[in-house]
């Protein structure tokens, strides 16, 4: 029968069906951080139970560590004591943690697949909702809550129902400045915050397989932003090239094997999904938010919409409200304080060249505070190696040490009250990047021409 | 986790589309390393000002709204995976969310802390504000033995459904835990047989 690459994952990793329609579902890898795993290991000691299979899991500390001064201990008592938890749970059980300090520290989404432990086939989860970012390697991932990281630990399963399977295909080439980035922020722009929700998303099409794996993160990172499950991409040479080598990745005979089983993982190709959207490339045009929620975004040169449908009418108002934006208005030459390059969305070595290409020789503009904060001390290291870094610090950007920071800002980094930030982050939420921040998501091509401009610019006048 | 079987309560209204889970409960209280406390932080930024006064426009500051089924514009929870939401939602006192969606993994959340998510059509859900406002001591009556909520004042059941194993979970007081934990001999013939391990 036919089946899409979602299916054969899925009914592959089904321990058993049980009336009512939920499946006891297998879970390959778990990845597990500082914040939402203290209460699991909690309710796992007292049940008194073990761990079920504690290879399988790998830890990190992220969320909420400082992005400055690595080496000393964590300034913030909360902080520390969520870290060092993590540190005492990891070392009680055998669990292989990168640590503060560890070469291989770094945002869980970002790690995963760099160091080869994402692979295709696999389910992954972690209490994190951008666990869809391994979706882009053919992966079945998504993000649960902390009592399912309990059941995970527990049994390695989880009870689920199957979600409904969608489609969203992308044809044709993109046009210059166009990245990644704006054509998830364009898609979710057309779904909206809840087009998914119930679904999980596979990519498709000429103008997603043309991608990097660095922008097919990027892509299956946001699916969450529209509601889905999970997004994900079938494996291709591109994505084989990738893993090759890799740290955690198979090898000798083991990848041959592995390279044989992960060529079956297609949809094919009469296979049928409950939804289906086409989009053409060449229609999308570099996009930016202007509200509290990752579906409000526009094509950078457009107005902010003048009216909404009526039943998202006291979250547009409440929205712009907070913004201080008005309906119909242009966000052009809208002045900008911060500009923030990083999170699991646009952290890896790809965006830091990006930026640094472009910045090359230039100057950010003098009210604007520019952060990059790298993935994972991985890219950190390659981006000194490949000098990024004083391209980067001359352009007056600061390059900081790698972690969350101000996406979510539960670290020191934080967007002073009112203030703009252009940021390659995944939300724009209300108070995400701090207490009363205003955010604008864009691409990081996006986030550094505003950096030197000091506002917000139609961007294709500044690509040569 | 506390069993749940009926629930008679008022209700307090939150008409706001696409609540995400940041709103519910802000990332800086998520630094705490067990599940207590969450509910003093509910809504922290739409309930208090920066001088942590309470701003007297928000509902949950309202003194004519009370009771513990939180009813809410349509797509609640959208957002982070945090579980301290639910946990948050539990522990201001609510036992039920009325919405017309629920993003997935908050409606999983919920569910395993022993927080109703009830899902209406649009069309009741505003029905559901409008009488609110009209009475905020507005009775329900949420009837999860019978998939059923009740408005006496319209003198009118509604039915809802619920997966039937977790409406035995909310029930007994079960959680997935124990269900999982005895499927170990499954699992164990499962990883032995398996086309592929990694």
């Amino acid at each position: 029968m036919a089946k899409t690459l979602f299916e054969k994952i899925w009914d592959a990793h089904v321990v058993r069906s049980i009336p009512g329609g939920l499946d006891v579902f297998y879970i390959d890898k778990h990845l597990i951080h500082e914040v939402t795993s203290p209460q699991a290991f909690d309710e796992i000691a007292a049940r008194n139970l073990p761990l079920f299979r504690k290879d399988q899991i790998v830890a990190t500390a992220d969320h909420n560590v400082p992005t400055r001064n690595q080496h000393l201990p964590i300034q913030d008592p909360l902080s520390r004591s969520q870290v060092d938890k993590l540190t005492q749970n990891c070392a009680k059980h055998n669990i292989e943690l990168f640590g503060l300090g560890h070469q291989n520290q770094g945002i869980v989404h970002v790690i995963g697949p760099e160091l080869g432990i994402t692979q295709p086939g696999m389910t992954m989860v972690c209490g994190d909702s951008h666990t869809s970012t391994h979706g882009a390697f053919g992966a079945i991932a998504f993000g649960i809550g902390t009592s399912q990281v309990a059941q995970v630990m527990a049994s390695q399963c989880l009870l689920l129902s199957k979600p409904k399977k969608m489609r969203i295909t992308i044809e044709g080439n993109v046009r210059a400045g166009v990245t990644a980035k704006d054509l998830i922020l364009y898609v979710i722009s057309k779904l909206g915050t809840g087009g998914a929700t119930g679904y999980f998303v596979e990519y498709a099409g000429s103008a997603i397989s043309a991608l990097s794996m660095e922008g097919r993160m990027t892509v299956c990172n946001m699916s969450i932003e529209m509601g889905a499950r999970g997004g994900m991409i079938a494996p291709d040479e591109t994505t084989f090239d990738y893993l090759k080598g890799r740290t955690y990745a198979p090898q000798g005979e083991r990848w041959e094997q592995a390279l044989a089983y992960w060529r079956t993982l297609y949809s094919d190709a009469d296979a049928t999904f409950d939804k289906e959207y086409f989009f053409a490339a060449d229609e999308i045009t570099p996009m930016i938010t202007y509200g509290t929620n990752p579906g409000m975004g526009i094509a950078i040169t457009e107005p902010i919409p003048s009216t909404v449908p009526s039943n998202e009418v006291v979250s547009f108002e409440k929205s712009l409200k907070y913004m201080g934006f008005q309906p119909g208005e242009s966000l052009l030459g809208k002045e900008i304080n911060y500009v923030f390059i990083g999170s699991c969305t646009n952290s890896r070595i790809e965006d830091l060249r990006t930026v640094a290409a472009y910045v090359k020789g230039k100057q950010k503009a003098q009210h604007v505070e520019a952060i990059i904060v790298p993935g994972s001390k991985q890219v950190e290291i390659q981006a000194k190696e490949e000098g990024l870094d004083r391209i980067l610090a001359e352009a007056g950007f600061e390059l900081r040490e790698p972690g969350c920071s101000a996406c979510l800002a539960m670290n020191e980094d934080k967007i002073p009250v009112g203030a703009y930030c252009v940021s390659t982050s995944n939300r724009n939420f209300e108070g995400r990047q701090g207490p009363g921040s205003r955010t604008l998501l864009a691409s990081p091509l996006v986030a550094a021409i505003t950096a030197v401009e000091g506002k917000i610019v139609d961007i294709t006048q500044y690509l040569n | 986790m506390e069993k749940f079987e009926v629930l008679r309560s008022s209700a307090v209204p939150l008409p706001i589309e696409n609540i995400d889970t940041d709103q519910i409960i802000p990332a800086r209280f998520l630094k705490a390393t067990s599940r207590e406390g969450f509910g003093e932080n509910l809504f922290r930024d739409w309930r208090y000002d920066s001088d942590n006064q309470p701003k007297s426009d928000f509902v949950l500051n309202d003194s004519r709204y009370s009771g513990r089924i939180l009813v809410a514009g349509q797509n609640f929870g959208c957002g982070s995976s945090r579980e301290h939401a639910a946990w948050a939602i539990y522990d201001a006192g609510f036992k039920v969310v009325i919405s017309s969606y629920f993003a997935d993994i908050f409606r999983g959340n919920a569910l395993n802390n022993g927080l109703l998510p009830l899902q209406v059509s649009n069309e009741m859900l505003e029905r559901l504000f409008r009488q609110i406002e009209l009475d905020p001591e507005t009775e329900l009556v949420v009837d999860l033995v019978n998939e059923e909520f009740f408005v006496p004042a319209w003198n009118e059941k509604v039915s809802f459904q619920i997966d039937p194993y977790k409406k035995e979970c909310l029930i007994n007081g079960y959680d997935d835990i124990d269900f999982l934990v005895n499927q170990k001999e499954a699992i164990e013939a499962y990883e032995k047989n398996r086309a592929w391990a990694y």
